[in-house]
């Protein structure tokens, strides 16, 4: 394998680079003022549930440090729950209860915790150490995702999602993250969470990446991650579609999970999603991002631009080789 | 409209930037480079006497605005006296003053002088209202010189220079022979040509100062005359009669007072010793432009004090530093802690050196992130954890400080100069991303910091760059320009062909 790629090539792939992301898709497409619905997670989830949208349940909110010592109270003998920053970035300072040990919590990884390293860990998030800017945050306590059977084999501790890029409403890229012992069952791929490409247009994944590098098997539990199909993926489209209306966001990265019982919700949405993806899938998004500016209707409801992401960009398969030369 | 509006933005930032800088290469000569010297000369004037006992007070005469030659830069050497320095009349006195002093005296003057045009002649003199009152014999023979001269002379001029000639033959008339004493120096000669000009109402003066020789040990001091012809004052060579001071010649002081006078001592003399260096030309070329009255040098940082300078020095650097990091978070794609940090620790590099500064630097953050893992345990709030690491590094940077004194490491004092703020959030976030993401993502993230402040610290203080943007800070608006142009750079970042190169190798096959 050759050092560096040459940017010629990327650019006839149609690779986006941060830069290209940055000045040409996010600048023009996410209008600032609608940045409070995807960075705030609290609003993300009140829009979600207005306007109709599965969302996990909202188990309480702390604001304030003295609410930090008394979180036994909203925990309320619960023992599996998830506590997450409403402010956070890139999947930092989430903690994943599964369950009790005698008087501690277990985390997803089974290192125990007792409840002052709860609320120790909820202080933090209040002060604002996992939030942009270093600004005073609020934690949110919610429903614990149990993962659905199907990714029983191919994940790690943690819940795997479904990251989809959406563009003007139109569905274009999405991966698989499954979580790993090195992601500490978190699903960030710049934690160690494996991403797996997905074909559009009928939910199975593709190729998988790892560490920016090419994989075909879950490296901690050695089953093949490709050819798996997603459970209820026209819902999946679907959702991932709504949220442009429900954000206004021109260029979205959709999150969403697949629980066992309560089937795809929506965990949560970002304004600058990451360029993995386009390693995963092995498609430039550019590319995409171009024919949906192209030819797609702006104006078009949801189910038409579902429609046109399944015929456009629908298709791809693990054995694909996709190939430059002309078949 | 709008493709339009930052080409042309930058065009003209480049424009106004690059047409100012090639006026004031040409017009003004400022240097392009800081190796840029030009001849200057080391005056010294060595004063020594025997102290008899008592307060001594010693004065000597020393350069105020020599014709020719600008004073760059003086000092006095006096262990234990005071010193004072006046102005008298037409000349300047340095005075040395001490209470108790025994056995032989030595003080020093020492002044750079550099060749330089100046105006300090223009200086329009009335005529003398009145001749001095000669006695009978001496009245006949000046008014018989006076005579002789006139009949060949056209101005004052000529009719000085002619009075010298006279005064300097070998054997002199009559009338010379009655007004000069005996054996007659170049100084007596002088003074009796004031006292004859003094009868045809010509203002004149004499002047003295010293031939620039390079090595001399012990240079003679000559006297010049001046004369003054209603608009400015002519020097003439009292054995020759020629005009204008040779360009070798720096004239020391002016009237027929003494070069010292020593109260309370004996044996007084003053040697002086010359030796050649080179300046800087910058120095010129600032003093030059500013008595040329130019707009662009008179708003120039180089008019500043120059402790200001010294800030600006630093500070038109930072834009050059902001740049590099632009360059390197958005073409190369380098990750570092803090977006301005490695600028600002560069310029606390410059202060240590690089060497101790990364030395220093990476021992801090390292003390610094044990001690903020040690205080995860005690589980604190965010902002008085933040402030208990501010506290601490700031106690390690003197605990540094304390201990390469008492080990004689010097560079180690400097650590104090660190910005210490800078240094506890780095480390706070050091220890996040270390939390987070592991141990290696952190010492990436720390080394990536350090390298890209290490650049900075490289480009930013690098002798031409910091030469260039202080002589010509209108260079920053070539700086804001390309700042502007990276703003709109949406190609690949370096790091990105890297990362990409699996999925560019995976469509190939």
């Amino acid at each position: 394998m050759k050092w560096l790629a040459s940017p010629r090539h990327l650019r006839e792939l149609g690779v986006l680079g941060m830069n290209a992301r940055n000045a040409l898709y996010i600048g023009p497409n996410n209008r600032r003022r609608y940045y409070p619905r995807v960075d705030d997670k609290l609003l993300t989830k009140q829009l979600a549930i207005d306007a109709g949208i599965a969302v996990p349940e909202l188990y309480g909110v702390v604001e304030t440090q003295h609410g930090a010592r008394r979180i036994d109270r909203i925990l309320d003998g619960r023992s599996d729950f998830v506590i997450k920053p409403a402010r956070g970035s890139g999947g930092d300072g989430i903690t994943v209860i599964t369950g009790r040990i005698g008087g501690s919590y277990r985390k997803a990884s089974g290192v125990p915790l007792d409840l002052d390293d709860l609320s120790h860990h909820i202080s933090n998030i209040l002060s604002g150490m996992y939030s942009l800017g270093g600004q005073p945050d609020r934690a949110m306590i919610e429903y614990r995702v149990h993962a659905h059977a199907v990714f029983g084999s191919i994940s790690y501790h943690g819940v795997p999602d479904v990251r989809v890029i959406v563009y003007r409403g139109y569905p274009v890229l999405a991966m698989l993250r499954l979580p790993t012992r090195l992601s500490d069952g978190k699903a960030n791929l710049h934690q160690g969470a494996i991403g797996v490409g997905i074909d559009i247009g009928g939910g199975r994944t593709t190729h998988g990446v790892w560490r920016e590098m090419p994989v075909t098997v879950h490296p901690d539990t050695m089953y093949a991650i490709a050819d798996v199909q997603v459970p209820d993926w026209e819902t999946v489209l679907q959702l991932s579609a709504r949220a442009y209306e429900l954000t206004g966001l021109g260029y979205l990265g959709v999150d969403i999970v697949i629980d066992s019982n309560l089937g795809p919700l929506i965990l949560e949405l970002n304004a600058r999603p990451g360029l993995s993806i386009q390693i995963a899938n092995r498609v430039g998004l550019r590319s995409r991002l171009e024919v949906v500016d192209r030819d797609g209707d702006r104006k078009a409801p949801a189910e038409a631009r579902i429609a046109f992401s399944k015929a456009r960009f629908g298709g791809s398969r693990a054995s694909d080789t996709p190939s430059t030369e002309p078949a | 409209m709008r493709r339009w509006h930052l080409p042309v933005l930058v065009a003209i930032l480049t424009v106004t930037a690059v047409s100012l800088i090639v006026y004031k290469v040409r017009a003004l000569g400022y240097p392009m480079t800081p190796a840029e010297e030009i001849q200057s000369w080391i005056i010294e004037a060595r004063l020594s006497f025997e102290a008899t006992g008592g307060a001594a007070k010693a004065e000597l005469a020393i350069p105020l605005d020599p014709p020719g030659y600008s004073i760059l830069d003086e000092n006095f050497v006096s262990r234990g006296y005071g010193l004072q320095t006046e102005r008298r009349s037409n000349n300047r006195v340095a005075i040395w003053s001490t209470r108790r002093p025994s056995g032989r005296q030595t003080l020093y003057y020492r002044a750079t002088v550099t060749p330089h045009e100046s105006k300090s002649l223009e200086q329009a003199v009335p005529a003398l209202a009145a001749p001095p009152l000669y006695d009978e014999l001496h009245s006949a023979a000046v008014n018989a010189i006076l005579d002789e001269v006139r009949s060949k002379s056209a101005d004052i001029a000529t009719f000085s220079s002619l009075l010298m000639q006279m005064l300097a033959r070998p054997t002199p008339d009559e009338n010379a022979q009655l007004l000069l004493p005996r054996q007659a120096s170049r100084e007596d000669r002088v003074r009796t040509a004031i006292y004859v000009l003094a009868g045809a109402h010509i203002p004149a003066r004499m002047a003295r100062g010293l031939r620039l020789v390079d090595g001399a040990r012990s240079a003679q001091v000559e006297a010049w005359i001046e004369v003054n012809n209603g608009q400015r004052w002519i020097p003439i060579d009292p054995d020759t009669g020629a005009h204008g001071y040779p360009p070798d010649f720096v004239m020391w002081w002016r009237g027929d007072t003494p070069l010292f006078s020593v109260e309370r001592g004996r044996d007084a003399e003053v040697r002086f010793s010359v030796t050649r260096t080179m300046e800087e030309a910058l120095e010129t070329a600032t003093r030059q432009a500013q008595l040329s009255e130019s707009a662009v040098a008179s708003y120039s940082l180089l008019a500043l004090p120059v402790h200001t300078q010294n800030v600006y020095r630093s500070l038109l650097l930072i834009p050059v530093g902001a740049l590099l990091i632009v360059f390197l978070r958005n073409v190369v794609g380098v990750q570092t802690f803090g977006t301005f940090m490695p600028v600002l620790i560069a310029l606390a590099f410059r202060q240590t050196d690089l060497v101790a500064g990364v030395l220093l630097f990476s021992v801090l953050v390292t003390l610094g992130l044990a001690v903020r893992f040690y205080l995860e345990h005690l589980k604190l709030l965010l902002v008085p954890r933040l402030a208990a690491v501010v506290i601490i590094v700031i106690l390690l940077m003197a605990f540094v400080s304390i201990l390469s004194q008492r080990l004689r490491f010097e560079v180690g004092l400097s650590v104090a100069l660190f910005p210490m703020v800078i240094l506890a959030m780095t480390i706070e976030r050091m220890s996040i991303v270390w939390e987070e993401h592991g141990p290696a993502d952190a010492i990436k993230q720390g080394v990536g910091s350090l390298i890209v402040a290490a650049g900075c610290y490289l480009i930013m203080f690098d002798l031409r760059v910091e030469h260039f943007i202080f002589v010509f800070p209108e260079s920053l608006l070539l700086v804001l320009a390309l700042a502007l142009l990276l703003g709109r750079y949406t190609g690949y970042r370096v790091t990105e062909l890297l990362r990409f190169r699996a999925l560019s190798e995976a469509i190939k096959r």
